[in-house]
């Protein structure tokens, strides 16, 4: 198979890119995106020119590393799959793919197709956790939790943090990721210790970290690789309203010496 | 600070435009009486009703503030969403979403450029600011209205609009229901089909209106 291929290319985060077009053939139908990209930079270092560089780790479709906004849609057309799962038989033969970068304020383009995603460790450090004490390991089911609950919760879970949902927003918000970290921990009792301060602390965090405003497209929804449902909204609203008005005042507490 | 939440400020929204989708349905009901053949009867009764009576003049303030709250919160979370993605795509998100989800903003600024058109055809009016047209007394809707929709292209704008707002409640009614965190699995496909319905019913019963007025009163 023949492709055109147009990538944007940009040198740094100080200096603006452009949109470079690049021809590629005698790609396999099988081979997948990254191969294909593969193949594109392997020519480009035999004629001395500059490889196209991409984030990618496990290429297996659970890491969360892989990115690219495909033809006007993160992780490319195939519903329910990241780019790296994603492969040539899903495009017509002489098609011209457009590739950008996740588009943030909060995801700074660092080198053509790589994005600083850091935003959402920073999000996390905020209250994404559970605090554990240390000690001898607590037998198993210790702590009954319902069915549909760890069901739910697991759903949740099975966020790899990728930065679909923000680049698939209109308003490049990252209402869907914290939704779903949210989620995990408030459905299960382990979870609903700290989960008052870690809503707040996390939408707070995300407020400042300057993405958009959730306007309930559900554009996420849809480009999600781990379609992640927008009802993980609706709770984390739920959860962060609950904490808003009936949590108890933080008590101060006075040192003295 | 609370009201600096990006939730908060969405919820408040929410709450502000519930309510103003509510007094549609009320200012839907005095409308539709202008249907009525019996010279504009009813319509005048009800509109001296909603002009004097104390309690609708305390929900008039309530009214100016849900209208105040959501456009200026529409307008500010608008301009945070634009900031939000300083470089746009070079092709367009093509992500399977409802159309017109997208264009919240847009139907909103046509709704309110109606809204200020309304005003200053009647609000203005009733309150003394702009003066009636030669012949009409300030309080006398009803002929002023016959006189508007005698216009067709101003029945036409005003169809235009409603068509407008009811592609806004569209998404708006349901979007509000999600935002409030009243989302579940057993009801969620009710409220919007049920918000879907009544967008209809809104934008329909408005511009059945200036059609009747057009085509069976001239």
């Amino acid at each position: 198979m023949n492709f055109t291929l147009k990538i944007w290319r940009q040198k740094n985060v100080a200096v603006k890119g452009e949109m470079i077009s690049y021809d590629v053939s005698g790609i396999s139908p099988d081979s997948s995106f990254f191969e294909m990209l593969d193949t594109l930079n392997q020519k480009l270092i035999m004629t001395g020119g500059d490889p196209v560089a991409f984030d990618h780790d496990c290429r297996e479709g659970i890491c969360g590393t892989c990115s690219l906004y495909i033809n006007g849609r993160p992780h490319g057309p195939v519903k329910g799959v990241t780019t790296c799962q994603l492969h040539m038989r899903s495009f017509a033969d002489g098609e011209t793919i457009h590739i950008e970068p996740w588009r943030a304020k909060a995801f700074p383009v660092i080198r053509d197709l790589i994005v600083d995603r850091s935003a959402f460790d920073k999000i996390i450090q905020a209250g994404g956790y559970v605090s554990v004490n240390t000690g001898g390991v607590p037998d198993a089911n210790t702590i009954p939790v319902p069915k549909e609950k760890s069901e739910a919760a697991m759903d949740a879970a099975a966020c790899i943090g990728c930065g679909a949902c923000v680049a698939a927003c209109s308003n490049a918000a990252a209402m869907l990721f914290i939704g779903a970290k949210v989620s995990h921990l408030a459905l299960l009792p382990q979870g609903r210790v700290e989960a008052a301060k870690r809503v707040q602390k996390m939408v707070a965090c995300m407020d400042e970290l300057g993405f958009g405003n959730c306007s309930n497209t559900s554009a996420c929804e849809a480009d999600c690789p781990k379609g992640i449902s927008v009802s993980n909204i609706a709770r984390m609203n739920r959860e962060f309203l609950g904490a808003k008005l009936f949590s108890e005042k933080e008590k101060v507490v006075r040192v003295s010496l | 600070m609370f009201l600096y939440s990006s939730i908060t400020r969405k919820v408040l929204m929410a709450l502000a435009g519930l309510f103003l989708v509510t007094f549609l349905c009320v200012h839907l009901g005095i409308n539709l009486m202008l249907l009525k053949n019996d010279g504009g009867r009813a319509f005048t009764e009800a509109a001296t009703f909603m002009g004097t009576n104390a309690l609708i003049k305390v929900f008039e303030i309530v009214l100016f503030a849900g209208f105040s709250l959501h456009i200026i919160f529409g307008l500010l979370v608008s301009g945070q969403n634009k900031g939000a993605r300083p470089t746009s795509y070079a092709v367009n998100n093509s992500s399977d979403t409802s159309p017109f989800s997208k264009y919240m903003f847009h139907t909103g600024i046509i709704v309110f450029i109606f809204l200020a058109l309304h005003f200053l055809d009647f609000y203005f009016i009733k309150i003394g600011l702009v003066a009636p047209p030669p012949g009409i007394a300030a309080h006398d809707f009803y002929n002023r209205t016959l006189l508007l929709f005698s216009t067709p292209w101003y029945s036409m704008l005003y169809i235009f609009c409603f068509i407008a707002l009811g592609i806004h409640l569209n998404h708006a009614i349901q979007s509000a229901f999600q935002t409030l965190g009243w989302n579940h699995g057993k009801y969620m496909d009710a409220v919007k089909l049920l918000g879907s319905a009544y967008s209809f019913f809104i934008a329909a019963g408005f511009s059945l209106v200036p059609i009747f007025i057009l085509f069976f009163r001239n």
